[in-house]
């Protein structure tokens, strides 16, 4: 179980947070071809290592942030 | 560590193959078998950086089934289940295959159009299915709590009596074995690291035991793909997740089939040497690290006792996370990738070792034909940019 740092609430309990996947996906502006519709939608990184992203402090102060996160070890780094 | 050879050789990487599969899993060991038996290649070599099927292979809850909603899924898995039926004899290895049903619970209204529904669908397939109104999964399964008190009542029931589940480890040491009677090289310990691309034919492997010259390349390393095809300058719509599952103490038999319910999440059989096998959601995260919260075994638990009271005493053995591929439509990738040589199967997720015969069958021809095999073909990466998604999360009662 993950102990993720909230920049509102501190350190909390994963079960207080939902998961929202890579952090920083741009929406396309202007004309997009298919495969770049695909791309935003459905291309995320699966990085084995250190990976950027979201979660939301659902039961709690109902803020989404940003963390880094080691996929095999689970080390938090930074908020 | 290697496992000790008995079925099969434990050989040294030679220089060159005609294909070159990396992953020793059920798919790659099947890919290989039917590359051989249905193709007639056998200058073939499965690597695999661990031990033969120690990855998901060994980690699986073993649940068989066909009765997905979608005409592509069920033609698949439909086919694989048909493979199933005739594997024990052909391997001449007793897989402990065993048809004893798969239920799958339904807690709500809309979980019971959503399983009439797919009852109709599977038999429009030719695929068996069933519906059981609550009495009759009682009289089917009497350990259910069937009480319309209950916190998730089960309001009824799809039952596909010909799924089941079967021994995994036995289907990969009976295809091991038969894979290596045909010559292919099944090479444990070797890690592939990276890929060889000429022009933009793949011409290579870069292993831990070295360079291994390969006309064709076929990646069946379940949660691992992203990070090869990444070696290969390839993304991949796939997102790889723990999964647990865990056993029990052995119990004297007290269960006959095998009990889905998706809405409280939780999977159930008892192996034939009587522990029970339970299975679990995802974790949320993306993770490698083959473990997962303890919260989602509790609510595991909670959801088998639920539906099980009798079970309140029983002690957990062990419990174990595998890690899986998931794709955005809950479907498998299978097929040629952007560089030529280079083939993909992957993305199962969550319920790929009920496809193991089938995925193998058709993986086998889509190599050696250099196309995708018919029931493959709907599988392509190129689906998620044409929009023509098999979409089976939440349609099929997708864990497993
Ligand atoms: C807990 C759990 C329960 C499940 N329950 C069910 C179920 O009830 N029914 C069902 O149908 N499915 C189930 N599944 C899913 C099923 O196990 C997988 O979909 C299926 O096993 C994937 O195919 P595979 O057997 O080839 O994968 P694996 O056995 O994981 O094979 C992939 C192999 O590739 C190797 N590999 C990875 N990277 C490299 C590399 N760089 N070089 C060399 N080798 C490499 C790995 O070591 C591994 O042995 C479950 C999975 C889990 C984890
Ligand atoms: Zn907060």
């Amino acid at each position: 179980m993950l102990l993720i740092d909230c920049p509102h609430c501190g350190p909390r309990d994963e079960t207080e947070f939902h998961y929202g996947g890579q952090a920083g996906i741009a929406y396309p502006t202007g004309d997009v071809s298919d495969e770049e519709w695909a791309e935003y939608v459905f291309m995320r990184d699966n990085p084995k290592g250190w990976f950027r992203e979201r979660w939301f402090h659902v039961h709690g102060c109902r803020t989404w942030f940003g963390v880094e996160r080691h996929t095999v070890t689970h080390e938090i780094r930074k908020t | 560590m290697t496992h000790p050879d008995f079925l099969w050789r434990n050989p040294d990487p030679g220089p060159s193959y005609d294909v070159v599969i990396v992953g020793g899993g059920g798919h790659g060991l099947a890919t290989a078998y039917y590359l051989a038996r249905n193709h007639g290649l056998t200058n073939v070599a499965v690597l695999e950086r661990g031990w033969l099927a120690g990855g998901n292979m060994a980690r699986n809850t073993t649940i068989i089934r066909s009765n997905y909603l979608w005409d592509e899924s069920a033609a698949i898995y439909e086919h694989s289940l048909k493979l199933w039926e005739g594997l024990s004899a052909e391997l001449d290895y007793d897989l402990q295959f065993s048809q004893r049903g798969v239920l799958n619970l339904a807690h709500n209204l809309g979980d019971v159009r959503e399983g009439r529904r797919r009852v109709n669908a599977n038999r429009l397939n030719g695929v068996d299915a069933e519906w059981l109104d609550p009495d009759e999964v009682r009289k089917f399964c009497p350990i259910i709590n069937v009480s319309a008190r209950a916190r998730y009542p089960v309001m009824g029931a799809t039952l596909q009596r010909r799924g089941g589940i079967a021994k995994h480890d036995h289907v990969a040491w009976a295809l091991a074995r038969r894979a290596d009677a045909y010559g292919i090289d099944l090479i444990q310990g070797c890690e592939v690291t990276g890929f060889e691309i000429t022009g933009n034919r793949v011409t290579a492997v870069e292993t831990s035991r070295g360079r291994i010259a390969a006309g064709k390349v076929a990646l069946a390393a379940a949660g691992h793909t992203s990070v090869l095809a990444e070696q290969a300058g390839i993304r991949l719509p796939l997102q790889s997740h723990p999964l647990q599952a865990l056993v029990s103490e052995l119990l004297e038999p007290v269960l006959d089939c095998v009990v889905m319910s998706n809405a409280v999440h939780v999977y159930v059989s008892q192996a034939h040497k009587g522990e029970l096998v339970m299975g679990a959601g995802i974790d949320a995260y993306n993770s490698y690290g083959q473990r997962g919260g303890v919260h989602v075994i509790e609510a595991q638990m909670a959801a088998a006792l639920e539906l099980f009271p009798i079970f309140s005493r029983v002690r957990v053995l062990r419990t174990w996370a595998g890690i899986v591929d998931v794709s955005p439509d809950a479907s498998p990738v299978i097929g040629p990738t952007p560089v030529d040589g280079l083939y993909i199967n992957a993305g199962w997720g969550t319920g790929g070792f009920k496809a193991t015969p089938g995925s193998g069958w058709v993986y086998a021809h889509t190599i050696a034909e250099g196309r995708p095999h018919p029931l493959a073909e709907p599988f392509g990466l190129d689906r998620f940019t044409t929009g023509a998604l098999i979409d089976e999360h939440g349609a099929a009662a997708v864990a497993h």
